[in-house]
């Protein structure tokens, strides 16, 4: 089908503008695209590309009073959307256009249920009776593979998973059976396994239905996956316009090319030339082993705000990591593997063994546990939320020095000046604060806090997963730098499959609160043993439109919760080796 | 891509601005700050200047102070403001009263303030029993009522302005209490204080290097609104006679002497009130300007 053949929505010339300190500035400029029926365009870019403000022109729904359209215009059918009033626009959202958000836990009224909340948006837009909008809810909701949808109707957002929320959030929009459906990431929130579900699901009803989609994202796998044309867009700006195939095969513009190589690929077999082998050379001491570490949290409930259920988070997890080693701990949300990391940071009590050193942190005191804790240094996820926005980050950076009473004054800002320019930034910066760096140049400036003490185990927990690609593929070359250079280990927490497999030595599969597999990186991503791991790894989108699967194996269960009744501790698994150190949960 | 540790220098062009150097210029430069700050400066000098600015006594019961029938006499050229039902003139009242109602709003708000941040604080984050023993506690000395407790406070301590200061003290830490262990609780969730934690650093340092700073647009919002509270608290107390005592001038107490007579010598109380308003929104227009100069991340947004 060709674009211009028979297009749904036209947009022409369109500039959206946003006024901010310094005078009005164009966040998108002189865009046109124009969507067949029943075309998937993907609009792709990293942050600030102005992908989310196209979206939000079409819908109209541009924060007001800063942005405003500017110039262009953007036709829907016959309609002209820009001359519409509010009143209008409304009749036309929802019905002919909908949209669905990135976080479906907050794009759900949490205070209504779900099935109050489907035909509100049906009732509003026709002239359906109350039960006959009810059925056509119970229809919308066994659309999206909802499981005993009467009786879901009753729930509340809070008592479906992540999934489910966005599975609603699709049935709403798609309850109308809109012309144009607009997705402004929808599955970035999810986790990969549930990600592959979603998307499935939205290919299919876009099938059945005939929609038009526009799908916004930053993930190159999923425009492989899901689109026939795709636009890539910068700083507002359409860079590159085409057929997926083409743009992947034959990326014409520079930027589209270096987008593509930056992003991470399963089983391409880069990053490192092999696993190295860590521990063959003189088996040096371990930086840190866990032994049978639990973390459990209490529920209190009843009338006497007893503790009646136990929240299992960690179940018996037991590793160790080598100096100069990175460990990838991998798996979903809930799996427990920041809990881990917060236990070995000592940011939550446990019970188990934690050696830092050759020195186990139970029976120390609270000195001598601080001047053992120095070894372990922890990168957060969100460079957003894990530096103090009231401090100068020269400030934050010296600021580990100072509470362990290293260096004077002089040598402490050189030292600090020092690390700056090794994280790549540059000293003359270290007047400025944390809101003045963009996400890339704030993990570099926790990545030199971290670094300030000289750990021996540095914990990454998901410390790349908030950055865009391009940013993210250059703070993964410097930890990998960092570590040849100081020979820092890392316990590497991460949900993206593609990125462990890109900076690991070994990898730890975690779900439910407890390893499933273990063993070298080779021997996880050629030969993975345990069923979750599979998924896990077929999960992830492939950035190849030439091999977009056919199906995606669904698994219609949700994952089990780790909140259990007291007395019901869950079972234990039992690892078995097989095969030099490729550590198995048995009874699979 | 190019070289993996290319510098990442794109996004801040602005120069380093200098630190604290120019909090007092920046505040200047504000023209209601300025205003709010030409306001105090003018209740403190009168305060101070009283005795060279009039040439009556405070406490004087003038003879020509009222009218043949006995009533106060509205402003005029020998007494510019007014005098009250005794014949006292009302300007040197206002003048000394300003004194009396300096002390209380600024050291019983400040020590309320500092009661009630200190207990917010641990409170919210150290929660626990600790937390919920101080919280308890709080909301135990909300539900009592205020004016009972001061009565009770002050028949306990012999009366002198200084006791009535920790009298209202005492009482109006309270509500500062609530809020700021709402806030703490909130923010000691957020994850740079884990990361704080995770380098080593102690509560004591947590607190006060990285909570406290946070707190601060509140704080200052609540010592604000705090004074015209307190000024008005003891103007209470003076009247039920367990505040400053009465030929002692204060604002609060010009204002309960002379309120029934409101129809017939409205002057009495509006230039009292007009005092304590012109005051406390002064603290205000400060406290505002002082607020946005304090955030860095408000810097150049003026």
């Amino acid at each position: 089908m060709t674009p211009a053949s028979k297009s749904i929505l036209d947009i022409a010339n369109l500039s959206v503008s946003v006024r901010g300190e310094d005078g009005e500035r164009e966040v998108v400029s002189n865009l046109s695209l124009a969507l067949s029926r029943g075309e998937t365009l993907c609009i792709a870019g990293e942050s600030g590309s102005g992908k989310s403000m196209t979206a939000l022109a079409i819908m109209q729904l541009l924060p007001q009073p800063a942005a405003r359209i500017s110039a262009g215009t953007i036709r829907l059918g016959e309609t002209e959307l820009t001359a519409l009033d509010e009143r209008q626009m409304r009749r036309i959202r929802g019905d002919r256009i909908a949209m669905i958000f990135q976080e479906p836990m907050t794009s759900l009224n949490p205070v209504l249920s779900i099935g109050r909340q489907l035909t509100e948006s049906i009732e509003a837009h026709t002239s359906l009776s109350q039960a006959q909008a009810r059925q056509r809810a119970i229809e919308a909701l066994k659309a999206v593979r909802i499981s005993e949808a009467e009786s879901r109707l009753m729930q509340f957002p809070h008592e479906l998973s992540g999934g489910m929320r966005q599975r609603v959030m699709i049935a709403m929009a798609l309850a109308l059976e809109p012309d144009v459906l607009i997705a402004d990431e929808p599955t970035t929130a999810l986790d990969v396994t549930v990600q592959g579900e979603v998307l499935e699901l939205l290919r299919d009803l876009q099938r059945q239905h005939g929609t038009s989609v526009i799908l916004i994202t930053h993930d190159m796998g999923v425009v492989a996956e899901m689109a026939d044309r795709v636009i890539i867009m910068r700083h507002g700006r359409m860079v590159e316009e085409g057929k997926t195939a083409d743009i992947f095969a034959r990326p014409q513009a520079d930027y589209t090319r270096e987008l593509l190589a930056a992003v991470p690929r399963i089983g391409s077999g880069v990053g490192r030339q092999k696993s190295r082998d860590v521990e063959t050379a003189t088996t040096p001491a371990n930086v840190a082993e866990v032994k049978d570490l639990h973390v459990r949290f209490d529920l209190h409930g009843g009338f006497f705000g007893r503790v009646n259920r136990r929240v299992h988070a960690v179940e018996g997890v037991s590793f160790s990591i080598a100096p100069n080693e990175t460990l990838a701990l991998v798996g979903e949300s809930g799996c427990g593997k920041s809990t881990t990391a917060k236990a070995l940071a000592g940011l939550v009590p446990y019970s188990g063994d934690i050696v830092i050193g050759g020195r186990n942190l139970s029976g120390l005191g609270r000195d001598e546990r601080k001047a053992v804790r120095r070894d372990v240094q922890m990168i957060f996820q969100d460079p957003f939320a894990s530096l103090d926005p009231r401090m100068r980050v020269g400030d934050l950076v010296a600021e580990p020095l100072v509470i362990h009473g290293i260096a004077s004054k002089e040598e402490r800002s050189e030292r600090v000046a020092a690390l700056f320019e090794r994280v790549g930034l540059s000293a003359d910066q270290m007047e400025l604060y944390p809101h003045e760096f963009s996400g890339g140049q704030r993990q570099r400036v926790c990545i030199a806090r971290a670094l300030a003490l000289r750990p021996k185990l540095i914990i990454a927990d998901e410390s790349v997963s908030a950055l865009d690609v391009s940013v993210q593929a250059r703070v993964l070359d410097l930890l990998k730098e960092l570590q040849r250079e100081f020979g820092v280990a890392y316990l590497f927490i991460s949900h993206d499959m593609a990125v462990v497999e890109n900076i690991s030595d070994r990898v730890a599969v975690m779900y439910l609160g407890q390893i499933v597999e273990m063993g070298t990186r080779d021997q996880v991503f050629s030969n993975p043993r345990h069923p979750y791991t599979r998924r896990l790894i077929e999960a992830v989108p492939v950035p190849d439109p030439g091999k977009r699967r056919s199906r995606f194996a669904r698994l219609d269960q949700e994952i089990p919760s780790a909140t259990r009744r007291i007395g019901e501790a869950p079972l234990k698994l039992a690892l078995r080796d097989v095969g030099n150190g490729h550590l198995v949960a048995a009874g699979n | 891509m190019t070289s993996p540790i290319a510098p990442d220098l794109t996004a801040p062009g602005r120069m380093p601005v200098k630190p604290r150097a120019g909090v007092w210029r920046r505040l200047v430069k504000r023209r209601l700050a300025l205003l709010g700050l030409v306001i105090v400066a003018i209740v403190v000098a009168g305060a101070v200047l009283a005795p060279w600015l009039t040439g009556y006594d405070p406490n004087e019961q003038m003879f020509d102070g009222l009218t043949i029938e006995g009533s106060p006499l509205p402003p005029d050229a020998k007494f510019w403001l007014g005098t009250d039902l005794l014949g006292r003139d009302l300007l040197t009242r206002i003048l000394y009263g300003a004194r009396t109602s300096l002390i209380i709003g600024i050291v019983a708000n400040g020590v309320a303030l500092l009661i009630g941040t200190l207990v917010g604080v641990v409170a919210g984050y150290f929660r626990g029993w600790v937390g919920s023993a101080l919280m308890r506690f709080t909301d135990l000395m909300m539900a009592f009522p205020a004016l009972l407790l001061a009565i009770c406070l002050a028949a306990v301590f012999e009366p002198s302005l200084w006791i009535v200061a920790m009298v209202i003290a005492l009482v109006n830490w309270v509500q500062t209490a609530r809020v700021i262990y709402t806030e703490t609780s909130s923010l000691a969730e957020r994850e740079f204080i884990d990361a704080e934690r995770t380098i080593g650093a102690s509560a004591p340092r947590i607190l006060f290097r990285h909570i406290l700073p946070h707190l601060l647009p509140t704080i200052i919002v609540w010592g604000t609104l705090g004074i015209s509270t307190t000024v008005l608290l003891e103007a209470t107390l003076s009247f039920l006679g367990i505040g400053v005592q009465p030929p002692t001038a204060s604002w609060g107490n010009i204002i309960f002497e002379n309120q029934t007579y409101f129809q017939a010598a409205p002057w009495l109380v509006f230039f009292p009130g007009a005092a304590i308003l012109a005051l406390a929104l002064a603290f205000n227009l400060i406290g505002d300007a002082l607020r946005d100069i304090l955030d860095p991340t408000q810097r150049g947004r003026a």
